[in-house]
Parts: structure tokens; sequence; C-alpha cells
């Protein structure tokens, strides 16, 4: 397994390559000079021209490039433009919040997304799955954006149970702070787990196996949780794999409205001051995190069933 | 019947969004500052905003621009991913190895990075979401597509094709296109509501379509101030974006049952 | 009136009537109808027939496992003097399993392939024998060993697909007859595997009923297996019961005009290079949406005559231990 595991970093570090690579030149693109916006009214072409050499921003391109590479391969991103203090920790504080906020709402999610599947796949057809359906329906179509704005409406400002925005300090008021955020994400995911749990069940009910188990006289809750379940795990963690790695920098506008201090807002406010570096090593932070959330999901796979081999 | 449900859901949206200066809701941006901030009544139905603007008119006017983004972005990318998909999965080799990868690193690359680059570089406002969404969305209906046409290239009716020598032209758009499209058509539903999605949240943003123009987005970011007093502002305009999203997912699921599909466009 | 209640103990299972119906768009199709046999002690039943003749579908209502949307529409199913029909679900799990087993026609899918053969096993004799752990290991691997698998101990982590498919049926026997079942249901258990693994399942199944005279309801379509292994044959046509009888005398004088047909359609190896031609039985397989009035092979018989559109379908009760649905016709031709 650890082989397998080494094989794939090595797989990994092309695509990361050609990831910054092409972040590299994005942004580079982008106009808008960094130290003009930083100078702005003293922005003399001297002064421009010294801060420039200051930040190494008049090498040449392939230059910054590597010098980024090699900084990166030592975990030294370097410094903020703008903030001027390193890069690294900045980036780990708001990882650590970011990662809190996912895990809690992927929690979420599969609270609401795998017993409702589960329910509706064994009641299909009937009325409870036609409610279930129509939920996670309704439940695709809200905008992100717009539940968060919902749950702060009844939950913040007329209930008063959790706070509108921030961080709270502590872990009990840290939990409560990220609660309102971490359903709207969990009320976004669920949807589409739901969707496809409930159909790899109703196909795994289907199958031989399933009735042949229930022929030995298994109780029907057994066969349920214990040999349909883990049979139907694998196509809905895919679904799931795919969405964590999209939400690491997807939830920006879940940032913005609860004002929570994660790596989706650095990425914003560092696109929109061409903050160079920290755009380089956040691209490099997400590149990561999606192959890591890819392997898990592999690794997952093979302990779940023991038909896939590494 | 769920079909039908969903068609006349979006179908009394589309009538209303074009029909929209007909019956009257002429001028979203008309600003009466002795109206500010009232409630829902009759005379306006979803209530007006801060500088007196019916919330009703912006929001039917916002649906122009919001249906016709989803409509035509989602469209475009249909056509031309499940054309270079149908090429890479019918010959093979190369030409498959080479889409695959471009359509992977699209996939992967996170999309808030390419649309705050685009939209830079672009410059913010429609044009700018438009790019980007585009450059991503084709990306799924290739890999869908090929995946597709992978499984048709080995059916017999395709290799009968084949052996009757009829032109490669001829075999892709006539025989192959027409399955493809099943599976195409059904993601296209869900894919319309990501997309109209996507638009609302990058308006919301800043990213999108810029106030003052009327967007189901900027409608409902502008209300975020006023979410303590005058709800009505952020709330009604989204309950009408989840009918409209509704509707379409009607119209998925409903092709879905017909077509024979798989809904959730598993590639 | 003590004679009859002996005579119903010895009878594990007696099945009257039964009839189990798919619900269509016009109605009901009976897959399985008026069906009535019964089984004793140590005895094995073959049930023979066409595919779709309802042999399989009779099997799993016993259980109770007739798939949606079929369901017994009418009829008592007697184990021991209850009447499975009306039992609650969980005491039907209990019978499930430990007193009446079952075995399916393709091990492969019909194993869990995410546990390992241990697991399943051991599941079973925890469950249902309230095993402790150790225990139920230990007789795991005397099952697996009595089912005739090598190295049963290195057996018990392996997984399904790791198996062959002659083993995995063994598997499927051992989890069967791990609780010591009265009665075993037998649905085309060898259809699936090569024909010299076929005979190792079906001497293994004998061994195991010579030693603990448990019965068995042996359904398949092939005749030869059905009547080298039961006692007792039945013969399915289009969800009706059509003959009943030893195995022998059924083989040898087959009264209904359907049995008559399979016979002779099917090589003999006794008969070789005399008996004539092999004929197989004209027409079509049944439609059970479009049966005629009466009997059901009509379409299809040499004997058919303006009589067989009243014919009751019912077993003739002359001969209690030879029965054909068929009054005009014995084993010697038209009477």
């Amino acid at each position: 397994m650890f082989a397998y595991i080494g094989r794939r970093i090595i797989q990994a570090i092309p695509v990361l390559i050609i990831v910054t690579l092409v972040a590299f030149a994005l942004i580079h693109l982008i106009p808008g000079d960094p130290v003009k916006i930083m100078l702005a009214s003293r922005a003399t072409p001297e002064a421009i021209a010294t801060v420039r050499h200051q930040l190494g921003l008049d090498q040449p391109l392939p230059i910054q490039y590597l010098r980024f590479l090699g900084g990166a391969l030592r975990l030294n991103f370097g410094n903020s433009l703008f903030l001027r203090t390193s890069i690294g920790p900045i980036i780990a504080k708001r990882a650590k919040d970011s990662l809190a906020l996912l895990v809690f709402s992927v929690l979420v999610s599969l609270v609401i997304a795998v017993p409702m599947a589960i329910i509706s796949a064994v009641r299909r057809n009937r009325p409870t799955d036609h409610l279930v359906r129509m939920f996670s329906t309704f439940a695709f179509a809200m905008p992100a954006f717009w539940t968060g704005l919902l749950l702060v409406l009844f939950f913040a400002l007329r209930l008063r149970l959790f706070p509108t925005s921030g961080l709270g300090e502590g872990p009990i008021n840290y939990l409560r702070s990220l609660t309102l955020p971490s359903i709207t994400i969990g009320f976004y995911l669920a949807p589409v787990l739901l969707r496809s749990l409930r159909a790899s069940v109703i196909e795994t009910l289907s199958a031989e196996f399933v009735e042949a188990a229930r022929a030995r006289g298994l109780s029907e809750r057994r066969v349920l949780f214990k040999h349909v379940l883990r049979n139907s795990l694998i196509a809905m963690i895919t679904v799931l794999g795919v969405n964590v790695g999209f939400l690491i920098s997807g939830a920006v506008v879940i940032e913005n409205i609860f004002a929570l201090p994660g790596l989706g807002s650095l990425l914003v406010s560092s696109i929109l001051a061409r903050d160079y570096p920290v755009i380089q090593a956040l691209t490099l932070v997400f590149g990561v995190t999606v192959i890591v959330v890819n392997l898990l999901v592999d690794l997952s796979y093979a302990a779940l069933d023991p038909r896939v081999r590494l | 019947m769920t079909l039908w449900l969903g068609v006349g859901i979006v179908g009394i949206a589309v009538i209303l969004a074009i029909g929209t200066n007909w019956i009257g809701f002429t001028n979203p941006n008309e600003q009466d500052l002795g109206a500010s901030l009232l409630a829902p009544s009759v005379a306006h139905p979803f209530g007006t905003d801060e500088l007196g603007r019916d919330i009703l008119t912006r929001v039917l006017h916002g649906a122009r621009i919001d249906l016709s983004f989803g409509l035509i972005t989602t469209y475009v990318s249909l056509v031309i991913g499940m054309f270079l998909g149908a090429l890479a999965g019918y010959f093979g080799g190369v030409t498959d190895t080479v889409l695959m990868r471009v359509v992977d690193t699209v996939i992967s690359f996170p999309f808030i990075v390419l649309i705050l680059a685009i939209a830079s570089i672009v410059g913010a406002g429609l044009l700018g979401a438009y790019v980007g969404v585009l450059v991503v969305s084709w990306a799924l209906y290739a890999r869908l597509t090929r995946g597709e046409m992978l499984v048709l290239r080995e059916t017999q009716y395709m290799m009968a094709a084949e052996t009757l020598g009829l032109p490669v032209r001829r075999i892709i758009f006539v025989h192959a296109i027409p399955n493809l499209l099943r599976a195409n058509l059904v993601f296209s539903m869900s894919d319309i509501v990501l997309n109209i999605l996507t638009l609302a949240a990058l308006s919301y943003l800043g990213l999108g379509v810029r106030p003052p123009t009327a967007e189901w987005g900027t409608i409902i970011a502008q209300g975020q101030k006023y979410l303590r007093t005058a709800w009505w502002i952020s709330t009604l305009p989204g309950i009408v974006v989840v009918l409209v999203g509704v509707g379409f997912a009607l119209i998925g699921d409903g092709l879905a049952d017909r077509l024979g599909e798989d809904v959730t466009g598993a590639a | 009136m003590r004679k009859q209640s002996e005579a119903m103990e010895a009878l594990l299972l007696k099945v009257d009537d039964l009839t189990i119906g798919f619900a269509d768009r016009r109605g009901f199709l009976l897959a399985a109808n008026r069906v009535s046999f019964s089984v004793p002690k140590d005895h094995t039943l073959g049930m023979v027939g066409e595919s779709g003749c309802g042999k399989s579908v009779t099997l799993r209502s016993l259980l109770g496992l007739v798939p949606y949307p079929g369901e017994v529409i009418a009829g008592s199913i007697m184990w021991m003097g209850r009447d499975l029909r009306g039992v609650s679900k969980k005491k039907l799990e209990q019978i499930r399993g430990k007193d009446i087993s079952m075995i399916f026609q393709d091990p492969t899918s019909c194993l869990n392939p995410v546990f390992s053969v241990g697991d399943q096993i051991t599941e079973m004799l925890r469950l249902k024998l309230y095993m402790s752990r150790q225990k139920a290991y230990a007789r795991a691997v005397e099952l697996l060993d009595r089912v005739g698998i090598p190295s049963p101990k290195l057996r018990l982590t392996d997984y399904p697909h790791q198996l062959s498919g002659g083993m995995r049926q063994r598997v499927m026997i051992a989890i069967a007859i791990a609780s010591q079942p009265k009665l075993l249901l037998a649905d085309e258990p060898t259809t699936a595997l090569d024909v010299t693994i076929q005979d190792q399942i079906l001497s293994l199944l004998a061994e195991i009923r010579e030693e603990t005279g448990m019965s068995m309801i042996l359904v398949s379509h092939d005749v030869g297996v059905v009547a080298q292994n039961s006692d007792e044959v039945a013969v399915m046509y289009a969800g009706y019961l059509v003959e009943r009888g030893r195995a022998q005398e059924l083989l040898h004088r087959p009264r209904h005009p359907y049995t008559q047909g399979l016979l002779k359609a099917i090589p003999k190896i006794d008969q070789v290079g005399e008996g004539g031609p092999l004929v197989p039985i004209r027409g079509q397989p049944p439609n059970l949406a479009d049966l005629p009035q009466g009997c059901p092979f009509q379409p299809r018989c040499r004997f058919m005559n303006e009589g067989c559109s009243t014919v009751s379908m019912e077993l003739n009760r002359q001969e209690p231990e030879h029965g054909s649905a068929c009054p005009f016709v014995d084993e010697g031709g038209m009477r």
C-alpha cells in the first residue's frame, strides 16, 4: 500500500508543476501592477522601480517561477507582497479554519443525505421516496449564498442562536460560529450525494446476494446496514471526493457571507491585490489538496471493496 | 408527469422573461425614493428596495439575464463538448489522450482562480462570466460524450455502419450523435441550473454582473445589508431562483425517465 | 384423528392451492396456479419444468421471498403445522436459514463480494446459533471441510472472487447447512456449473442428506438431474402442477403429455442407438398473459380434444402416489 501511495505522489508532481505553471502564466496575464496598487498615490517611477527590485519582481518571469518552485520544495513560500510577512503561517492558519469548515460541512451533508437516501431507496416510488426526491430537487436549486442568508435571517437574527459572522473564540463558540456556514454548505452538498447514494442503494437492493442474505434469515436491518450499505457507498464516495476538492477554494461565497477568514477569501483578496506569491502558494495548496483527496478516495475504495487492487 | 410540470414552470418563466416589457414591468432601475423599503403589497408584490425600485420588476428583468446565460452557456458548451468528445471517443489513440488530459486539467483547475483571472483580464461583468463558465463547461460534456462514445463504438450497429464503408463524417453525425445526445440532454438540465447559480454567485461576489443592473445575484447581494429590516429584498428573489431551478431539474428527471438515462450524469 | 395428526407430523411441509400472481396492467398474471404438494421428513422432491413455468417463484414463496410486484394471492404453506403465510416477519426471519435454508443458482452473485467467506459463514453461526466468535470460527472450518473445500482454515479469509465457481457453491452449501436445517431449498444449484462439478455438488448434497436426514426440494430444468436425485418428482407447466409421482415411476411411465414430451426430447444413455429420433415439443412456450381456457398445454398437445378446455387441472386423485392433471392420457397414450 505504501508503494502505491509513493507511486501516486510521484505521479502527482508533474500535474502540480503544470497547474502552478498555468496559474503563474495566467496571473501574470492579468493587467494591473501590484506595486502600483501598493504604492497608490506615492507611485513615482523611481519608487516603483525600487520596490519592484526589492521584491524581486524585475527578474525575468521564468526565473521568478523557478525561485517560487525552489522555495516551495523547502516549504518556504516567501513573503506576501502586501503583508510583508511570511506566507506559510498565514496560509496555515486559514487552512486550519477552512478545513474545520469543510469537515463540519461534510458531516452535515452526510447526516442529511445518507439516511434520506436509504429510506428513499428502500421505499422506492412510495410517498416517502417522492418527498425525499422533491427535497433533493429543491435543495439542488437553492443558491448557496441565498441559503446562507436565510439561515442567518432565522437563526442568527431572529432566534439569536448563532452568531451572524466571524469565528468564535474557545471551542464552543468556534463550533457555534461554524454551524450556520456548515449547514449552508451541507445543504449544497447533500442533494448531490443523496442522488448518487439512492441510485446506488436501489441497484444493490436488487442484487442476488441481497436476496440470498434475506434467505439466510438475516434481519432486514442487518441486510440493509451491513450488506447493502457497504456496497453502495463506493459510488457516493467518488462524488463526495470531487465536490470536496472543489469546495476548498469554492467556499469563498460562504466565507464572504459569514465573514470567515478562510482560504477562499484569501484567494480572492490576493487576486484583487495582485499578490503573486500568495496566489502561487495558494494554487499549489489547492492542487495538493485535490490530489490528496483523490488519493484518499482511491484508498477508501480499496478499503471497502476487496476486489479493487491498487 | 414530472416532465410536463417542469416544462410548465420553465415555460412560464421564459414567457414572463421575454414579455416583461410588454406586461408593464418596464423599468427595473426606476427609483422612487419616497417608496423605499416597502414591504410586499399589491402595488409592489415583492416589495421595494432602498432606492424605491420595485423588486418584482427587477427580478423579471434579471430573469432575462439569468435565463439567457443558463441556456446559452449550457448549449454552446454542449455542442462544443459533444463534438470534441465524440471525436476523442471514436478515434481514440493520441486524439483521445490529448483531449482527456486537457479535460482533466480544466476540471481540476480551481474554478475560482480561473474565474477571477478571466474576470480580471476580460474585465468584470457579464462577458467575463460567460467566458469563464464556457471555458470549463464544455469539458464536462466532452468527458460524458467520450465515455458514451467508447461504449457506442462497440455496438453492433456502429460496427455495421463501418463495415458498410460509410464515410466517417456520416457515421459520427448521422448515426452516433443522436444516441449521444440523450445523455447530454439529460445532463444539460442540471447544468443549466448550475450555470445560473454560478452566475448568481459570481454576481453576488461582485464578479459577474455589476450593480445597478438587475440580476438575481445582485439583487440578493444588495439586500444583504437590509436583512434585518427589509428581508424581502434578498429572500423573495431567491425563491424565484429555486422555482426556476426546480423547473429545469424536473425536465431533466422527466427526460431521464423517458429516455432511460442515468440522471447523475456520471461519466 | 390421531393417525392424521401423526401423518401431519411426519410431513414437514404441506402446500395447498398455492397461487402467486404478478400485478400487470390488466390484472394478475398467475406464475403459480393452485399448486399443491407436500414434503415429508428425509425426502427429496424434485421440481422440473421449462424456464418461466413457476418453479423458482414457488420455491421463493415458501420463504416469503417473492419479488415485487409478485405476491401470494391464495393457498396455504403449512410448515410443521403452521401456515407460513400468516406468520410475522420476525418469525419468518427465524425460520429462514435455520429450519429452512436456500441455495441459489449463481454462487457468484449470491455471496457478498465485499466480505470474506469466513465472515459470511460466521455471521450465520453467531446470529442464528448464538455461537461465540471462537466457536463460530472453529465450526466454520468444520463446515468448509465438510463440503469438501481443501485447506479450510486458509479459505476463511478469502473473498468470493478468489474462489472458483464450484468452491463458491460449496461455500453456499456450507452456509445453508450451518444450522442443520430440516429442509433445503435448492434453486437450480448446478445449472451454472461445469458438468463435472455438477456431479460433485449433487453427490455432496446426497451425502449430507444421508447423514442428517435433511429433506430437500430440488428445482431444475434438467430432467436428468432431478430424476437422479429425487424421491418424488413434480412437473410444472405455465404455473400449473401437471404431474407428480415417485421418481422412477414418473421417469419410466409418465402420464401427462407434457412430461411425456419432455422425456422424449432428451437423449437417454440406456437407449443409445435405439428408441428413435429425439422429438422436441412442438409449439411455443406458454405466454402467461394469453393462456387458453382449461389446460394450458393444449396448443402443443398431440392429444388435444374438446374436453381439454374444461379440465380442472387438479391432479387426479385415484392414485395419490402418481397423479396427472390430464384425464385423457396415461402412460400408454389416450385412455
